[in-house]
């Protein structure tokens, strides 16, 4: 009936191992925390242990206390880059490979390159310093991680465009939390040290509101709580590995059966969300995960081509979050899908309920209620977007 | 069925509310630097605060240090005023009275969990700083989770040491306004202690400062998530909101409640959230049908579930009105495992709260 005629395995990495160099990332919640401030104390602390470091990047942002913080440090001189009639200075990744520091400081990890650069995200850059076996310290916010980014939205209303994808993250050593509380962050924007006065005004008006930074530090802390768990299983199962012990002598072990999840992809929009949701739960329960899409049997032009773009584009996103991708050949998507789950020993599928594309139409109105149906041995779950809904019920 | 008029404060509440906030503002503000272990950098952001402060015009004042300091922490204090404290023999105490003579806008106090000396005016620091917040004078102080007396059994379980001194339950929750987490990396705050030369009793002690450095973060989030709450409360939002997932688990007299149920309480475990367990009261149950069903609701009161028994023409509507006012995030349901015309009747209902339960992610459980 259906045949899998894609296959990508994307490596997985494991938590904290990035080849033989070391990241370390300082987590905050906003801007102005003390993430730059908190990661060039450390900067200078190990310079006087005598340590090889170097800050590649960093960014002042006018703070004074920040620029005192950096002076002394070796900084390595910008890039400068024109790009549509103006200068904007990047990192200067070859430099920094040619002076070779043993430790590098880069701030602002979710940082996206101006057009025409060698590469287009700074996480980017980072990998090739990590992969030249120079250690990195870094910082980001909250709010770019990419599995957390429908979260963020539903907290903010914003959506984040610069985001960093988990796995990156996930090979750090170390997460930090960098802390502050909200009052402590409002003054500072208030008095200035954050942004210039206007644009701390809209700021405070946006995204600094102080439900808005209350949640996403909440958000932080809690993430920063995962991510060392993770290292903890990660480091606990390492050391099991030698003696050859059966995973099941560990009665902490955290999970009895193997998890395998399916993320139904298809043409809508939700789809993304899904997909980091998927991502998510992988991690959680360190299950295996695939994101299948389902086209028709022999006669692909069947699907208008803005929606096999848009799968194109879901699969691949997919594949940028490490999430193994299939597609599917099968006229009935329901049928096709439970029965991939069914060979393919999946123990949950997850579906989006906004799919109401013409791709859905083509294969049948309901198919999460036929999934649903068909998959009566299969754990099923209906994500929803998170927003606040008015419910009003048909009884009164 | 929550009225409406019992949400709107009486009198007496609003004026046992405006008394406290009076009294707020008159009592100096508590901020707590809050850390996992020796050495993760309490001392040093706690000084550091009162540096800035102290530059941006703020009269601070330190009452009280630690013995020994690093580098970094002794190139801030020449730059701070220091009230010395009273030594009596080894230990030492805060002068309160020179302290509230002197009456700083600031106090900063390393190491809020000691005791003080037999014979003090107060038997504990904490007490001290009561007394200091009491006189109008704010307090920045340092403390480690271990000293936290809410906390202590789960230290105890982790290190397996119980601390000696304690700060009661009560004096955060009602005294700390702010609380910051000291976070670093447990090999780093290995590095300040003594560390165990061979490599198992190394990582046996690392291993148990990384449980107690989430334990730390774990603590700060449901701070925080109180005063989300509270902020929300405040601002006329009562909708719970926020990263919290809020599981319901429905159960019905055939559903196979057991898996839901573990799983709802392993989801609620980890996401820190709350857990719920719901019934739809149905007209004529069989006696089987009721004993299997009290069976079920046991086990989720066994799991700690809040369990509520609804009622309403329509199961749907009362699942989902439940829901919203709960905000819910996960509702978990089961194939009922019933044949005949009854379970053509429940996947119909399975149907509809899928095609309903906007904004909640449903969970259908297999058999």
């Amino acid at each position: 009936m259906s045949s899998s005629i894609h296959i990508n395995r994307d490596e997985e990495q494991t938590y904290g191992q990035s080849g033989r160099s070391q990241l370390k990332v300082f987590l905050g919640y906003a801007a102005g925390v003390g993430k730059t401030y908190r990661m060039l104390e450390e900067a200078q602390q190990l310079k006087r242990q005598g340590k090889d470091i170097a800050v590649g990047y960093f960014e002042p942002h006018g703070r004074k206390d920040t620029i005192a913080k950096a002076a002394g440090l070796e900084l390595i001189p910008r890039r400068i880059v024109a790009y549509r009639g103006g200068t904007f200075q990047e990192m200067d990744t070859t430099a920094i490979l040619s002076r070779r520091p043993a430790t590098c400081v880069v701030d602002e990890l979710a940082h996206t390159n101006v057009p025409g650069s060698e590469r287009s995200k700074r996480w980017e850059d980072v990998q090739v310093l990590l992969d030249a076996g120079i250690d990195v310290m870094t910082s980001m916010n909250i709010q770019h991680l990419e599995s957390l980014n429908d979260q963020v939205f539903q907290i903010t209303g914003i959506r984040v465009r610069e985001t960093v994808p988990d796995w990156f993250v996930k090979s750090a050593a170390e997460v930090v939390m960098v802390d502050a509380t909200t009052g402590a962050l409002l003054n500072r924007l208030k008095r200035g040290n954050i942004y210039a006065a206007e644009k701390a005004q809209r700021a405070m008006e946006n995204f600094f509101k102080e439900s808005n930074l209350t949640a996403l530090r909440e958000l932080a802390l809690r993430q920063t709580a995962h991510e060392l768990e993770l290292r903890e299983i990660a480091s606990a199962s390492e050391e099991r590995r030698p003696q050859q012990e059966p995973s099941s002598a560990s009665p902490s072990s955290p999970k009895a059966t193997i998890d395998r999840i399916l993320v139904y992809v298809c043409a809508d929009a939700s789809t993304a969300m899904l997909i980091r949701r998927g991502r998510r739960m992988a991690d959680y329960l360190g299950a295996d995960c695939f994101a299948v899409s389902v086209i028709p049997l022999r006669d692909h032009s069947r699907l208008p081509k803005q929606d096999r773009d848009a799968v194109a584009k879901h699969l691949n996103f997919a594949r940028n979050l490490h999430v193994e991708t299939r597609i599917l050949e099968g006229d009935d998507a329901a049928e096709t899908i439970v029965d991939f789950a069914r060979r393919n020993q999946i123990t949950q599928i997850l579906l989006s309920r906004r799919n109401h594309s013409s791709w859905s139409r083509l294969f049948g109105t309901d198919l999460i209620l036929r999934i649903v149906k068909e998959a009566k041995d299969i754990r099923v779950i209906i994500v929803s977007e998170r927003r606040r809904s008015n419910y009003t019920p048909a009884h009164k | 069925m929550v009225n409406d008029s019992s949400q709107r404060p009486s009198p007496e509440q609003l004026l046992a509310q405006i008394q406290l906030e009076e009294r707020r503002e008159r009592r100096g503000k508590l901020k707590v630097f809050l850390g996992y272990a020796a050495g993760v950098g309490k001392s040093f952001q706690m000084l550091d605060e009162g540096r800035r402060r102290r530059e941006r015009g703020e009269d601070v004042v330190v009452c009280a240090t630690q013995p020994q300091y690093p580098a970094e922490i002794q190139a801030i204090l020449p730059r701070l005023e220091v009230i010395p404290a009273l030594k009596t023999g080894e230990s030492e105490s805060i002068d309160v009275p020179a302290v509230i003579r002197r009456h700083p806008q600031v106090a900063l106090i390393d190491g809020l969990a000691y005791d003080n000396p037999t014979g003090s005016p107060n038997a504990y620091r904490w007490r001290d700083v009561e007394q200091l917040l009491e006189a109008g004078i704010s307090v920045i102080t340092t403390v480690n989770l271990q000293y936290l007396e809410k906390l202590r059994d789960e230290v105890e379980r982790i290190t397996g040491k119980r601390a000696p001194y304690s700060i009661p339950r009560g004096f955060l929750d009602s005294s700390a306004d702010e609380i910051v987490v000291v976070d670093a990396p447990a090999i780093e705050s290995l590095l300040h202690g003594a560390t165990p030369a061979d490599r198992a009793a190394r990582l046996a002690e690392q291993h148990k400062l990384s449980r107690l450095r989430e334990l730390a973060l774990l603590v700060a989030a449901s701070v925080v998530d109180h005063q989300l709450e509270s902020y929300l409360r405040s601002h006329g939002v009562d909708q719970p909101w926020g990263v919290q997932e809020r599981i319901l688990v429905c159960v019905t007299p055939r559903s196979n409640a057991a898996e839901m149920l573990e799983s709802g309480r392993r989801n609620a475990d980890r996401f820190q959230g709350e857990f719920y367990v719901a019934y739809v009261q149905q007209p004529a149950l069989s006696q089987e049908d009721r004993a299997i069903l009290q069976q079920n609701l046991d086990y989720a009161r066994k799991l700690g579930a809040q369990v509520e028994i609804l009622s309403g023409l329509d199961a749907v509507d009362a699942l989902l009105k439940f829901a919203h006012q709960k905000g819910i995030t996960q509702i978990f349901i089961g194939h009922s495992m019933r044949e005949g015309g009854w379970r053509r009747l429940w996947s119909n209902q399975v149907d509809r709260l899928i095609h309903s339960a906007e904004g909640i992610d449903v969970v259908v459980y297999p058999h």
